[in-house]
């Protein structure tokens, strides 16, 4: 009975992820209390690509660890495609999310090869095999990473730890999305990087994401790819969303409206030193 | 010759030791400590069932309770949030009690008599000279690399690299690293307790002190299989692994023979030889920056 009525949710309802008053407190009840989540509410569709913006400390990362499940939840409900994954080990979750973060050290293992870096992200959607690097695997390693145009393909047996930070990064978006997740969250990946490398992997990103049309979400403090990049915006303070856009009124949205808004709603300047206003 | 054939085959016996220390501590990046009591557990497992008659069997008996005392680490350390080398000292600890129980309370026991692998095989095999031994110690020892060489290419084996290397990329990787730890530490200690079993078949005897200083005689096997082969892929690191002990044993029986050290300076020439080998990356460093120290001060000079 349970079952027929989940099929009929999943078919009637559009739902890839949904937050329901979820909160999160830090250190609750000492000095040091510090409400990280506040009762965020949040509906993704599939395919929705949703960029986030907010100050230092607002609570954008603290989403996705909640997600990602790097913490427990104090209340409300998390929901991938339909499932309650609130209480569910990180590394089970992990089977249907990709995470990138801003650190490119921390996505890949330093002394394995690019191929057992691939092969290791892979395994969670691989044919079944006993030995870790086969043929056709790596073939098909050397179709992605040459759609990178990093020159990666003639490096396969390099180690990881050889790589560049921008070149680790391409590599780790590879591990993200090679088994095609339900949700991609990228965490300011690009915020570690040179412009010019940044400039790079935004565009693998965006590249592989509309390939692929993984449900993703994307951190980030540059206000002009937030509002150029998917199809969403959501700005995040002290805890909470206070603003989610699409459709017209996002694209009829500009930087100084943005900013506008949030003075006026929080009273306060958008004090993120490294928001980008150009 | 005979003492060269000697330390040979005591080598290739300690060198599966050597392997279990390589895996857990350079595969897994963990200092395992539980290596002293796992080693002296092999040896009192096998011991008792050695002396029942079933010398094959007290091999697996003592791979089966090395790879429970690794994962008792593993558990301590993964469940309970105990500091590794903290879980390692604990388990080593109770093993102590373990293994005195396991040989009937008796801190030695003798397996003089009963038939061990060894003497079936000098038994079968007519060749002079220890031949038959070396050649089965050389088989176990291949078998073991072989195994353990294939084991960590497949998918698993990736994972517990992966592991030693960024944890929490292979939680990203939706794989379990406390599982990829726990199997690393029992596989590991399981290659020291078989190593310990060996050694009680070949010395006839099981000592309930065997074991102390063990993890620091594996180590520096290791280190010097490294100095000779460098530090590669997990195939070869066995390999070298491997070649240290025999190495390490040789070493240590021409230095006793020529009177060098008294034989109870073993423990304290294999703290030295760790030392040496894990100072040589500072030791280079400040050699290096003297030599900059010198050019920039010649420099100076000139102007
Ligand atoms: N593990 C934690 N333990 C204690 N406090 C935390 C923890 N994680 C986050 N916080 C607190 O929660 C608040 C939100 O942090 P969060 O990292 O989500 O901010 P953010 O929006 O990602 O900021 P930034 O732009 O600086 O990355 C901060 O005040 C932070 O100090
Ligand atoms: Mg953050």
């Amino acid at each position: 009975m349970l079952a027929l009525t989940d099929l009929i949710i999943k078919l009637v309802v559009n739902n890839m992820l949904d937050l329901i008053n979820v909160s999160k407190t830090f250190y609750a009840g000492t000095v040091n209390e510090r409400k990280a989540l506040n009762s965020i509410n949040l509906h993704l569709d599939p395919g929705d690509f949703v960029t986030i913006i907010g100050s230092n400390g607002a609570g954008k990362s603290s989403v996705f660890n909640a997600i990602a499940g790097a913490f427990y939840i104090d209340s409300g409900a998390i929901l991938l495609d339909n499932k309650n994954i609130s209480m569910m080990a990180d590394y089970k979750r992990a089977y249907d999310i990709g995470r990138l973060m801003q650190d490119p050290m921390k996505g890949t293992a330093p002394s394995l090869t690019i191929e057992e870096n691939l092969a290791l992200a892979y395994s969670r959607k691989a044919h079944k095999s006993l030995f870790a690097l086969n043929k056709r695997d790596s073939e098909y390693f050397r179709e992605l990473l040459t759609r990178l145009d990093l020159g990666l393909e003639s490096r396969m047996k390099t180690k990881v730890g050889n790589l560049s930070g921008g070149q680790r990064q391409a590599v780790t978006l590879l591990m993200c999305t090679i088994s095609l997740p339900k949700l991609l969250l990228l965490d300011e990946h690009t915020a570690a990087l040179d412009p010019a490398t940044a400039l790079k992997i935004l565009k693998i990103t965006t590249d592989i994401v509309a390939e692929s049309r993984i449900t993703t979400m994307m951190i980030t403090h540059d206000i002009k790819d937030a509002l150029a990049l998917g199809n969403r915006t959501i700005m995040m303070d002290e805890g909470e969303i206070i603003l989610d856009i699409k459709g017209e009124e996002r694209s009829k949205m500009t930087i100084e409206e943005l900013l506008t808004y949030y003075s006026r709603e929080r009273k306060k300047q958008l004090t993120d030193d490294r928001i980008l206003l150009a | 010759m005979t003492l060269l054939i000697g330390s040979i085959q005591l080598g290739l016996l300690y060198a599966i030791m050597a392997l279990g220390i390589y895996i857990t501590f350079r595969i897994l990046n963990l200092p395992d400590l539980t290596v002293d009591g796992s080693f002296s557990l092999g040896m009192a497992c096998a011991a008792v069932v050695t002396i029942s008659g079933h010398p094959f069997l007290a091999l697996f008996i003592a791979i089966l309770a090395g790879s429970f005392a690794g994962l008792a680490t593993g558990l301590l350390h993964t469940k309970l949030s105990i500091h590794p080398i903290l879980a390692g000292i604990l388990v080593m600890t109770g093993l102590y009690t373990v293994n005195l129980a396991i040989m009937g309370g008796k801190g030695n026991i003798s397996v003089v008599g009963s038939k061990t692998i060894f003497s079936m095989v000098e038994s079968m095999v007519v060749v002079p000279g220890g031949m038959g031994e070396t050649l089965l110690a050389l088989s176990i020892c291949i078998i073991v690399i072989a195994i353990l060489a294939i084991s960590f290419k497949t998918r698993f084996g990736l994972a517990i690299r992966a592991t030693g290397d960024n944890e929490d990329m292979v939680r990203l990787s939706s794989i379990n690293a406390n599982v990829s730890k726990c199997i690393a530490l029992s596989t590991g200690n399981a290659c020291v307790a078989l190593s310990g079993a060996l050694i009680c078949q070949y010395q006839m005897f099981s000592d309930v002190g065997s074991g102390s200083g063990m993890v620091i005689i594996g180590l520096a096997s290791v280190i010097i299989g490294e100095t000779i082969f460098g530090r590669r892929s997990v195939t070869i690191g066995l390999v070298s692994a491997a070649f240290g002990s025999i190495l390490y044993r040789i070493i240590l029986a021409f230095a006793l023979k020529i009177d060098m050290f008294p034989a109870y300076a073993l423990k304290l020439i294999s703290a030295v030889i760790v030392i040496i080998a894990l100072s040589g990356p500072s030791i280079k460093a400040i050699i290096q920056q003297n030599k900059i120290r010198r050019e920039v001060q010649t420099v100076k000079k000139a102007q």
